[in-house]
């Protein structure tokens, strides 16, 4: 990794970080209805993992879904214009928040009902199977999802059929307002399901954008020659609420300050400066860059129309 | 022109469609091995191979939703559901899935699959296997439903339903696999949201789909006794649903009986009647004729079972009692 790599990384994750807090802003303001879930705290886990895939690959996730595609590189103002529900949205103002969707980046969604991404991902590996492709396919789900029958069905499914594609849980301890001790009988740990199905497991720091990239690149590698499914669990926590509704009751606010100690965009220019990899001065390069993209971004989102009332019939059918 | 069965022009479909296209394969419960549990792909993993022919876990959210994302990836796989009742475990994947996903994702995302699945009661299979939810499915925004009654429309409509770059529900009557009738020889089509006129006649108008047309067949027969002449539509496609034709045939007769086979209430003929009423209304001679099964769970008895059915009987006594013809 050279020094743009570094702040490449960084730049990811402080653009999703910023680009959370102005939908948390522009949700106050009204500008963006229904449900919101920010990604705020878990931007290492989307932006190391993404960073180690190709674009051949296809990217399948949950509704929590801003960070993997900003991530994959879509345009913050097409999300940002989703969110408003504006007609040049990158689903036309028909997906919103929880179905974010570009199909030219492989980025296919933005699921909405937890775990039911995960038979949907397994169709994009076997399509790359059956077309002897060596796409590999990543699907991301939550700690929530685990309990899901679709989970279960689906790991069956790539292990027989010996799928290239992996399961990335983002485990941030809280299906909601769920904890996990309140939902598993034997501990935090999630691998030992993954074992059940003959599918190896590893898990990573996902508050350690590093550790995830490099975890990342070792288990696609080994998915892409042909070994078969796998599992990565990510540990992590969301510094927020579930959604914007949620003022959080159900957790302690040391708990939540212990994982602040470790939010990986203010440690990451940190660990950047310590080993000398770029300066202060190029770390507050890359964000003024940041901002002047969210800016553009949130501009772009306020001016653009809203759907023209005839395209409600339009997409339905091809 | 020869005379094959449903299941044969089924097999037929499926094999052209297998050597025609790479994209093309088939996935579902015992379909490789065992050969199908209606026998449908019997032969087919011998001789098109594992790869076309995929054999899945029982686990139908999970080859469902597969099937899915390998039509979302380009491929166009053809799902075979043991049982309509069954999509039931899957219908997340079918409908939050195959049909939302074009929608919510602007358009980015087609779903070219085909979803088999014999539905229908009559065999004493219990409430869990007899059921028909073609009915449920209509109403999803984003699927296409057919519903094929004789060799013919099976295999023109199977064809068109494979080339079709939307999700397709293939609703195929288990009663009627065996059932018998002309196909011809040379390549057809039959296109989706067309209903057809089984038989012409001027003074009532009979509808239905699937394995409610045997059953029209038998009531036109039985009119015909009492010179009354009747028409005989087949839905064909149950959505779309082709309305002027259903409406232009009651204008002209002014009455019409509408026949679901699945459980009346919510069944495919309510949308129609509504429909007849608002477009047609003013051609009737009287209320419009509903006929469907009984609301019940199925039965396994025969006897029960054959009483919670539609049957000759009860349309004829309805026909009798709202035109008294």
């Amino acid at each position: 990794m050279n020094k743009e790599d570094y702040l490449n990384l960084y730049k990811k994750m402080y653009l999703i970080r910023l680009f959370e807090e102005s939908c948390g802003e522009n949700y106050s303001k009204g500008f963006i209805r229904g449900f919101l879930h920010l990604y705020i705290g878990q931007e290492a886990v989307a932006v190391g993992s993404i960073d180690s895939l190709q674009e051949k690959d296809y990217i399948v996730t949950h509704y929590r879904d801003h960070g993997h595609a900003i991530a994959r590189g879509l345009s913050t103002s097409g999300l940002m214009a989703e969110l408003f529900g504006k007609e040049t949205g990158v689903s036309k103002g028909k997906g919103g928040s929880m179905h974010l969707f570009d199909a030219e980046k492989n980025f296919m969604g933005g699921h909405a009902i937890v775990g039911a991404q995960m038979p949907l991902s397994a169709g994009f590996a076997l399509a790359s199977q059956y077309r002897k492709e060596d796409s590999v396919t990543v699907v991301y789900f939550g700690d929530g999802a685990t309990n899901q029958g679709t989970f279960h069905e689906t790991m069956n499914l790539a292990s027989v059929w010996k799928l290239p594609m992996v399961f990335f849980l983002e485990n941030n301890f809280y299906g909601m307002g769920t904890s996990v001790e309140r939902i598993r009988t034997n501990g935090k740990s999630f691998s030992n399901l993954a074992e059940g199905y003959g599918i190896p497991s590893t898990v990573v720091d996902g508050m350690d954008v590093l550790a995830v990239k490099e975890t990342t690149k070792e288990v696609v590698d080994k998915v892409r020659n042909g070994d078969g499914p796998a599992l990565i669990e990510a540990t992590t926590f969301r510094f927020q609420g579930h959604s914007m509704a949620d003022p959080a009751k159900y957790r302690e606010s040391s708990e939540v300050d212990e994982w602040k100690k470790k939010d990986p965009v203010e440690s990451f220019p940190n660990y950047i400066l310590s080993k000398n990899i770029a300066s202060q001065a190029e770390i507050d390069e890359v964000k003024k860059i940041v901002n002047d993209e969210m800016a553009s971004a949130v501009k772009f989102a306020t001016e653009s129309n809203e759907p023209d009332l005839n395209s409600l019939n339009k997409d339905v059918y091809l | 022109m020869s005379e094959i069965s449903v299941r044969q022009a089924l097999q037929r479909g499926l094999s052209e469609a297998i050597e025609n296209d790479p994209d093309v394969f088939i996935m579902g419960e015992d379909i490789g091995a065992y050969g199908g549990a209606y026998a449908i792909t019997s032969g087919f993993l011998e001789k098109y191979g594992p790869e076309r022919i995929k054999d899945t876990p029982i686990s139908e959210a999970g080859f469902i939703g597969a099937g899915i994302g390998s039509a979302a990836a380009g491929l166009k796989p053809i799902v075979e559901l043991m049982s309509i009742s069954f999509s039931l475990v899957g219908f997340d994947q079918i409908v939050n899935m195959a049909a939302n996903i074009r929608y919510m994702s602007g358009g980015q995302i087609n779903v070219p699959m085909v979803i088999r699945a014999p539905t229908g009661a009559g065999m004493q299979l219990g409430a869990t296997h007899s059921q028909s939810f073609e009915t449920w499915l209509c109403e999803v925004p984003g699927l296409k439903v057919v519903a094929p009654s004789n060799p013919k429309d099976a295999l023109g409509l199977l064809r068109s339903s494979i080339k079709d770059l939307n999700p397709v529900i293939f609703a195929e009557s288990a009663g009627l696999y065996g059932a018998k009738g002309e196909v011809p020889e040379e390549y057809f089509e039959i296109e989706i949201g067309k209903a057809d006129i089984k038989q012409s006649g001027t003074d009532i108008t009979l509808v239905s789909y699937g394995h409610g047309m045997p059953l029209l067949q038998k009531v036109s027969e039985e009119l015909s006794n009492k010179n009354v002449s009747s028409e005989i539509i087949d839905l064909r496609s149950l959505s779309p649903i082709d309305y002027d034709l259903v409406n232009n045939s009651i204008q002209k007769t002014g009455r019409a009986l509408l026949l679901d086979t699945a459980r009346k209430n919510g069944g495919v003929m309510a949308e129609v009647a509504t429909n007849v009423n608002e477009s047609s209304g003013d051609y009737l001679d009287g209320p419009i004729l509903r006929v469907g099964s009984e609301d019940v769970p199925w039965p396994y008895n025969r006897k029960l079972e054959q009483h919670a059915m539609a049957s000759v009987p009860k349309i004829m006594n309805k026909i009798q009692q709202g035109y008294s013809l």
